[in-house]
């Protein structure tokens, strides 16, 4: 069976009620749908007491980057019975309070679609081809990558 | 072979992409990594740490052990912080 999955990566920023709503209208069979959308915050990467950044700047690589999201997708679907995905990307440069990330998943009941959505978010974070650079008062520095984003990708993996 | 960088491998090196043609001795990703080190100071500099430096052939990730033969597109990039 083929579900709807919608994968987008673009500089514009999104709604994120009008994409849930496109992925559930005119449907009975959705039970649950489950949205995690991940915001550009004001603070440094690093932690807390820096200084608050001015906007973040991502980089991607273009081709790699949709085909890596859709073999997860993939994985997901395989996992669990979705009934409909959305991810979408943003790249280029995002202010704090700004959209970066969004996963839509849909399914008969909960669980599926909570997991889903998790799962895909883990792995966005650690194996997507994205790379962000914050932008301050006093410059712009590449961020680092956390090990904590790597062990909760690798959770998926251990079960 | 057609060799993309990204994020600062690319800054370091000063493009984001160019064609190369490896000797033959050069056979897995590891391998050119240590060949392109040699190519000038701003290539050492971006592989100054080889085991953080990550790698796609033709849009999927590999393992620095893989082989390079038959490649057409080969990346080096940091570790990704998207999401």
């Amino acid at each position: 069976m083929t579900i709807p999955v919608t994968i987008r990566l673009q500089q514009a920023d999104f709604d994120i009620a009008s994409e849930i709503a496109a992925l559930s209208r005119g449907r009975t069979d959705i039970g649950a749908v489950v949205s995690f959308s991940g915001i550009c915050r004001r603070d440094q990467a690093g932690g807390e007491g820096g200084d608050a950044i001015a906007a973040l700047t991502l980089e991607h690589y273009s081709g790699m980057a949709e085909a890596e999201i859709a073999r997860h997708v993939e994985e997901a679907v395989a996992r669990w019975p979705l009934t409909g995905v959305t991810v979408i990307h943003r790249f280029g440069r995002i202010v704090p309070g700004e959209n970066i990330v969004l996963v839509v998943t849909a399914s008969t009941h909960r669980e599926a679609a909570f997991q889903g959505a998790e799962f895909l978010m883990d792995y966005l974070k650690t194996r997507a081809p994205f790379w962000k650079r914050e932008e301050g008062a006093s410059g712009s520095a590449w961020v680092d990558a956390h090990d904590r984003d790597d062990d909760a990708a690798a959770r998926w993996t251990k079960s | 072979m057609k060799v993309l960088y990204f994020a600062w491998v690319r800054e370091r090196i000063g493009k984001a992409e160019e064609a190369l043609d490896p000797p033959p001795t050069v056979a897995t990703v590891a391998e050119l990594i240590a060949w392109l080190s040699q190519r000038g100071e701003e290539y050492a500099h971006a592989f100054e740490k080889p085991k953080v430096i990550r790698a796609a052939i033709d849009r999927m990730h590999v393992k620095q052990d893989t082989t390079i033969a038959g490649a057409r597109e080969i990346a080096f990039f940091p570790p990704m912080t998207g999401g």
